[in-house]
């Protein structure tokens, strides 16, 4: 698919003082990724379909739907990380890829979401999975002006 | 930024700034639809002093309402909020959430 419109990108990266064999586990466990970001039925196999679940809210149905795209174990890892339901066709359509990189002291953990298009703006619809905490993070923001 | 996202961004701050425009706000979001009587009943502030706070909130464009008989219905337009946010920081600011509880679990994995 050729994309002629320019897209952004989330990127995240953080040290942790855990080798890369642990933070792979976290990150491809059903069970253990649950425990840090949503519930899933993951499996690390290219091609599996899964989805993220969080409780519903106001125009969104709490799921995320996700394809697994690259499992390389200890190394990279990728899948789709698209909305789901009605707003399938035109809503969200990114890829979140992690790479974990061995450094003295544990790994170096980069995890990178790409593929935010323009149009996404417009399909905007405020409830979203980051609402609440966006909510949360707005009362400390406030609470500071 | 432009003048005119400046504007709406500063009304949609200022709404939101009163824990009771907030809290209004929230039940809206939360629940779709709602009449004024409704969220009097959960404010616990005077029916005049919520009419008020919907005044602010529809101004900044975050609730609009629309007769029905002798009811006023309230909705949540959170896409006002793109004002304050926009897809790529809400993202930002979930996976760096993430990141905190990942390292969590981290910690307490053997």
């Amino acid at each position: 698919m050729s994309e002629t419109t320019a897209t952004r990108a989330v990127v995240v990266e953080r040290d942790v003082p855990h080798p890369p064999e642990k933070v792979w586990r976290a990150l491809t466990e059903s069970a253990l990724i649950a425990e840090w970001l949503m519930t899933n039925d993951f499996q690390p196999v290219v091609g599996h379909r899964f989805t993220f679940r969080m409780a519903p809210v106001a125009n969104w149905n709490g799921v995320t739907d996700c394809e697994v795209l690259i499992v390389e174990p200890y190394t990279r890892l990728a899948y789709t990380w698209a909305a789901s339901g009605e707003s399938a066709a035109t809503g969200l359509q990114t890829v979140v890829t992690w790479t974990l990189t061995p450094t003295p002291g544990g790994a170096l953990v980069r995890m990178e979401q790409t593929g935010f298009r323009a149009q996404d703006e417009n399909n905007y619809r405020g409830a979203t999975y980051g609402w609440q905490q966006f909510m949360g993070r707005l009362e400390t923001v406030l609470a500071g002006l | 930024m432009n003048l005119g996202v400046r504007a709406t961004t500063d009304a949609v701050f200022k709404a939101l700034a009163d824990p009771t425009r907030r809290a209004i706000f929230e039940h809206l979001a939360r629940d779709g639809e709602l009449t004024v009587h409704v969220l009097t009943d959960r404010a616990g502030v005077s029916q005049p002093a919520v009419s008020k706070h919907l005044g602010v909130l529809k101004q900044s464009g975050l609730v609009r309402d629309r007769r029905q008989g002798r009811e006023t219905h309230c909705s949540a337009q959170p896409q006002a909020l793109a004002a304050l946010v926009d897809w790529v920081t809400l993202h930002d600011a979930f996976w760096r959430d993430r990141f905190d509880r990942l390292e969590t679990l981290l910690n307490r994995m053997e």
